[in-house]
């Protein structure tokens, strides 16, 4: 398995030559590691080389890296039917540079995009309809990056008066709880509040 | 099924069983008066009853649920309604549409996006209405009480009558919850709601 993949992968390397940054074979599964700019070129070669034949997208997602100069990951997963293969495919980004869109190669890839831009507000370059598919009409903020609150900002209620769903500023009566499921028998690996000088000295 | 016999209705004392020793029948059996009422309504399809017991009969007997299934839990409420449980045998009959329904149960986690959606087919149902809020997401928000996306409880877009536990709550529990929701009507007892 991983031999067919390695030898996929040079014959991908040789094709694309400066586009690839990289690729590692990992838990048997091939990874392309890809510059945000050549991104369209590379899925298009992936496509219609005929030694590769990934015709089908099986799915496009983000990652957030906060502490990453290009915060976002873009990642694609392609499926070859006719080598009966999958390949991974990376590229990175940040909040104001986009990314080239998909959908002239794939129309399947409209709504993945769409969703990577809700999410983490990933801009796709090119995409027809770029609006948000899950979240709320008039939803503020993208709820898949790290530093969106679990709770979100605002929450709903219907309005007697005004007789209608109206939106307010979140109050929870008890905040999240992060519960500590350690048991002490075992060796706890922080410090319990009030022994923070007991193994001083 | 809420016909219950009430004072001031016009109905023979009960049998204190004390057997007239020449008819050997109950004493008062051979009330002519009585016997002339049922002479009369006999096998000609009468029922004496009041209106309020009939009205809860009727409301409680005929209770149409729309569905609204949101998640996991509608699962829970299609075998409530199918024939194992079968929820019709006590007049509890799925009805597609929110115009001609009774009873609203809501299965399911409901969002913010929904929220506004929910109200609406509410608002469209006719009175009286009532609404029943299956498992712990439409009860508070339950397993995503603190997300961004869910409204921590049904009741804070619509009244709710009933509230069934459960995560989802078994078939069991729910058709106990509609009972409930008879018994409810019944004991309340107006008319108007």
């Amino acid at each position: 398995m991983d031999e067919t993949l390695k030898e996929l992968a040079e014959h991908i390397e040789l094709g694309l030559g400066e586009s690839l940054l990289s690729w590692t074979i990992e838990y048997g599964e091939l990874t392309l590691s890809v510059a945000a700019s050549d991104g369209l070129d590379v899925v298009r070669y992936l496509r219609d080389n005929s030694s590769c034949k990934f015709v089908n997208l099986t799915d496009i997602c983000g990652v957030d890296w906060p502490g990453r100069e290009k915060r976002f990951d873009v990642v694609y997963h392609f499926l070859s039917p006719m080598q009966n293969q999958r390949i991974r495919v990376k590229l990175a980004t940040d909040e104001n540079t986009p990314v080239a869109s998909l959908t002239p190669l794939f129309p399947g890839a409209e709504w993945f995009e769409r969703e990577a831009y809700d999410m983490y507000g990933i801009l796709f370059s090119g995409h027809p309809d770029l609006r948000r598919l899950l979240t709320d009409y008039g939803f503020d903020g993208h709820p898949l990056r790290k530093d969106f609150p679990l709770t979100g900002f605002v929450e709903v209620r219907y309005d007697d008066e005004k007789k209608r769903v109206v939106y307010e500023p979140v109050q929870l009566n008890q905040e999240f709880r992060n519960f500590d499921f350690l048991s002490p028998w075992e060796g706890t690996d922080y410090v319990l509040p009030g022994d923070e000088k007991a193994n001083t000295n | 099924m809420g016909l219950t016999n009430t004072p001031g209705t016009l109905i023979t004392d009960k049998p204190k069983g004390l057997i007239d020793p020449n008819t050997r029948n109950p004493v008062g059996s051979d009330d002519p008066f009585f016997l002339d009422v049922n002479e009369e309504l006999a096998d000609k399809g009468f029922l004496v009853t009041s209106t309020d017991n009939l009205i809860q009969w009727a409301r409680t007997g005929s209770l149409m649920w729309m569905t609204f299934g949101l998640a996991c839990c509608a699962v829970e409420m299609m075998q409530m309604s199918m024939p194992r449980y079968d929820a019709e045998r006590f007049g509890f009959a799925p009805r597609a549409s929110p115009r001609q329904s009774d009873v609203m149960i809501v299965a399911g986690t409901l969002t913010n996006k929904m929220a506004p959606a929910l109200r609406k087919v509410y608002d469209q149902m006719p009175e009286p209405r009532y609404v029943i809020s299956m498992g712990s997401c439409a009860n508070g928000g339950g397993y995503y009480h603190y997300s961004y996306s869910v409204v921590r409880g049904c009741d804070r877009v619509v009244p709710v009558d009933i509230y069934v536990p459960g995560c989802p709550p078994t078939a069991e529990a729910l058709l106990y919850g509609v009972l409930m929701l008879q018994k409810k009507i019944r004991r309340t007892g107006t008319i108007e709601r």
